[in-house]
């Protein structure tokens, strides 16, 4: 049924990104395998979302290769690529909702690419993402200006889930968010990436969602990803900058609250 | 593996009503096979066979459980057999999350309530009107403060604000004007023509020029540009809580924000309305010289004698009560701007429909004034 690479969903290779004279990846290799979360930290400026935006294909390297669910993403046809995007889903930073369209209409959006689907049923099946999204059901009539920061991102990852994603990136998902409403939605992603078998990249700084939900971690250091791993994996690296991120009092105290769990 | 559309297999047995999926049951079917599986009708208990399902996802899910429900209500029990426990958790998931239609259906609309709304329409009407004699009230009291603390005044802000306002419309300005002037002379020369009058058309040019077009033109070029620019640039502002900011570390956005933008309209406004009326009579002459042989020396004599200077006062001593109201348009337009880029848009045009229809009605009632007084 599948061949032996079908485990490997993202295939990254070579990646070389410049920004005029300044490198920022340079020969960055990454693997993500289905089915699991893999979260990717890094400094500031070592470029995880510019390494999102590459992989989505909203922005070309400067040379290597990205391959995702088998189809290069460089080279894809104007109809590969089409099918790609049905494929995965994108939550950005502040959620991106389209500000003139309420929650429900955004949600809706990705579904209306489906043949066929006629109003009633995409309005219920956006009523349902929202909800799985954890936002309560009148959450669906409201305009994105009158969500909190928290409402938004939850409908940011309503909208990304419209079309029933393999894989689906998400960009600091808990940034911003106090500490209660980021547990609940580091939950929310792990209990949906279980129950929908997603495959979620997910660039985080966020000590505690790293221990919560990733069942890996890759981190970008000197252009290219230094390590993957677990967590546990982690905590034995000792280059100086894994090991401060690692180690640090924040780290600490978000590995003893996990312990706790 | 195929990508074979969701076929349900139909079984009527006695006990109950066996339905068998397969293929991949996915948002893409919902059209087909999973708007098919919504609308079976059972009259005895269902029994739902996914042993040959290939994949189901939320839609699918959701059509799955939305069925259990329905045939629940009509008093039917759908047992699910053979499901995978992926397959298991999802339906799971799906069930918990099931949104519960708790929505009252939208109130209509009712007479009184009409009513109500075009009331407060025109409250709001009259509130806004207020808020903008508020700002240049605001206005005029931080311009008096500037002038007992000469050194609060920002002159650096007004003066690059006299350039984006005057010396950078100068040209759009005045190729308006001449374009005008050129028009007027024409239209005018074919009409006076007829009456063999086509001397007169020196007058036509210089009064319509001098006491209207000129200043109202400019300023509604000028409304279109700088008002727009105005309501851009606070709302801006206000959008990224820059206006908050300002306020609490003491400095005072009308101060800061208001005093440069519409003193610098007040400054340059006349000086535009000036080049315009330039502009405007030397378009005027250049189109009478070439098409009635009027030369430029006959043109000077002719506007001279015939047109009062009275007529340049009354076109420009309007000019400061137009820049007035396109800064303090633009200005309250930039402050009700919300925390949104629709509502940026929203103001920036609605600010410079509004400034511009303000100096028309300006315009009309100090045409009014001048003929009781007989100006």
């Amino acid at each position: 049924m599948r061949n032996a690479d079908a485990e490997i969903v993202i295939r990254v290779r070579g990646l070389v990104t410049r920004f005029g004279p300044q490198v920022v990846h340079d020969g960055l290799d990454l693997d993500v395998r289905r089915g699991e979360i893999l979260g990717i930290v890094g400094g500031s400026g070592t470029g995880k979302s510019v390494l999102l935006r590459e992989i989505v294909g909203l922005m070309r390297p400067a040379a290597g290769q990205i391959e995702m669910l088998g189809t290069d993403v460089q080279q894809a046809t104007e109809a590969e690529r089409a099918m790609l995007e049905s494929r995965i889903g994108v939550m950005f930073q502040d959620g991106a909702l389209f500000s003139s369209l309420t929650v429900r209409e955004n949600v809706e959006v990705p579904m209306r690419a489906v043949p066929g689907l006629d109003p009633a049923t995409r309005a219920a099946l956006a009523d349902l993402k929202i909800s799985l999204a954890g936002l309560p059901y009148l959450a669906g009539d409201k305009y994105p200006s009158e969500l909190s920061g928290g409402m938004r991102k939850r409908a940011g990852l309503a909208r990304a889930l419209a079309r029933d994603p393999e894989i689906v990136f998400l960009d600091e998902p808990t940034a911003g968010l106090d500490p209660i409403g980021a547990s609940a939605f580091d939950r929310l992603i792990h209990r949906l990436s279980r129950a929908m078998g997603l495959t979620v990249f997910l660039v985080t700084h966020d000590l505690d969602t790293l221990h919560a939900v990733c069942d890996r971690v890759a981190v970008l250091a000197e252009r290219r990803v230094l390590v993957t791993g677990t967590m546990q994996e982690m905590l034995d690296v000792d280059h100086p900058w894994v090991h401060d991120y690692f180690h640090g009092p924040r780290a600490r105290a978000a590995l003893a609250t996990a312990g706790k769990e | 593996m195929t990508d074979a559309a969701a076929e349900i297999d139909t079984v009527a047995t006695e006990p109950a009503l066996i339905l068998r999926i397969r293929g991949r049951l996915t948002l893409a079917e919902m059209a087909g096979a999973g708007a098919r599986l919504r609308a079976v009708a059972a009259d005895r208990p269902v029994t739902l066979d996914l042993s040959r399902l290939l994949r189901l996802d939320t839609a699918g899910a959701w059509a799955i459980v939305t069925l259990r429900a329905r045939l629940a209500a009509e008093g039917h029990a759908l047992r699910i057999e053979h499901a995978a426990p992926e397959v298991e958790s999802l339906l799971v998931a799906v069930e918990a999350a099931l949104p519960r239609a708790e929505s009252e259906p939208r109130p209509r609309r009712s007479l009184p309530d009409r009513l109500d709304a075009l009331g407060r329409r025109v409250a709001g009407a009259g509130h806004t009107g207020a808020e903008m004699l508020g700002i240049f009230g605001l206005f005029l009291a931080r311009l008096g403060r500037s002038l007992v603390h000469p050194r609060e005044f920002r002159l650096t802000a007004l003066v690059h604000h006299c350039e984006e306002v005057g010396f950078r419309a100068v040209p759009i300005v005045a190729l308006m004007a001449f374009l005008i002037g050129v028009v007027l002379a024409f239209q005018g020369a074919v009409q006076l023509r007829q009456f063999g009058a086509e001397v007169f058309v020196v007058d036509l040019i210089a009064i319509s020029i001098l006491r209207e077009l000129g200043i109202l033109l400019t300023s509604i070029i000028v409304a279109g540009r700088t008002a727009s620019a105005f309501t851009a640039a606070i709302g801006s502002m206000k959008m990224r809580e820059e206006i908050d900011a300002m306020r609490t570390l003491g400095l005072d956005p009308a101060a800061m924000l208001f005093v440069p933008r519409i003193l610098a309209l007040l400054l340059m406004l006349p000086i535009l309305g000036l080049i315009a009326n330039v502009a405007g009579l030397f378009g005027g002459g250049l189109m009478a010289w070439l098409t009635l042989d009027i030369s430029p020396g006959m043109f000077l004599t002719r506007l001279v004698d015939g047109t009062d200077v009275e007529n340049v006062m009354v076109g420009l001593v309007k000019a400061p009560a137009f820049a007035v109201i396109i800064g303090v348009v633009g200005c309250h337009a930039g402050m009700k701007v919300g925390s949104n880029a629709e509502s940026l848009g929203r103001q920036t045009s609605s600010a410079v429909v509004a400034a511009i229809f303000a100096v028309i009605v300006a315009d009309a009632v100090f045409s009014v004034f001048f003929a009781q007084v007989g100006i």
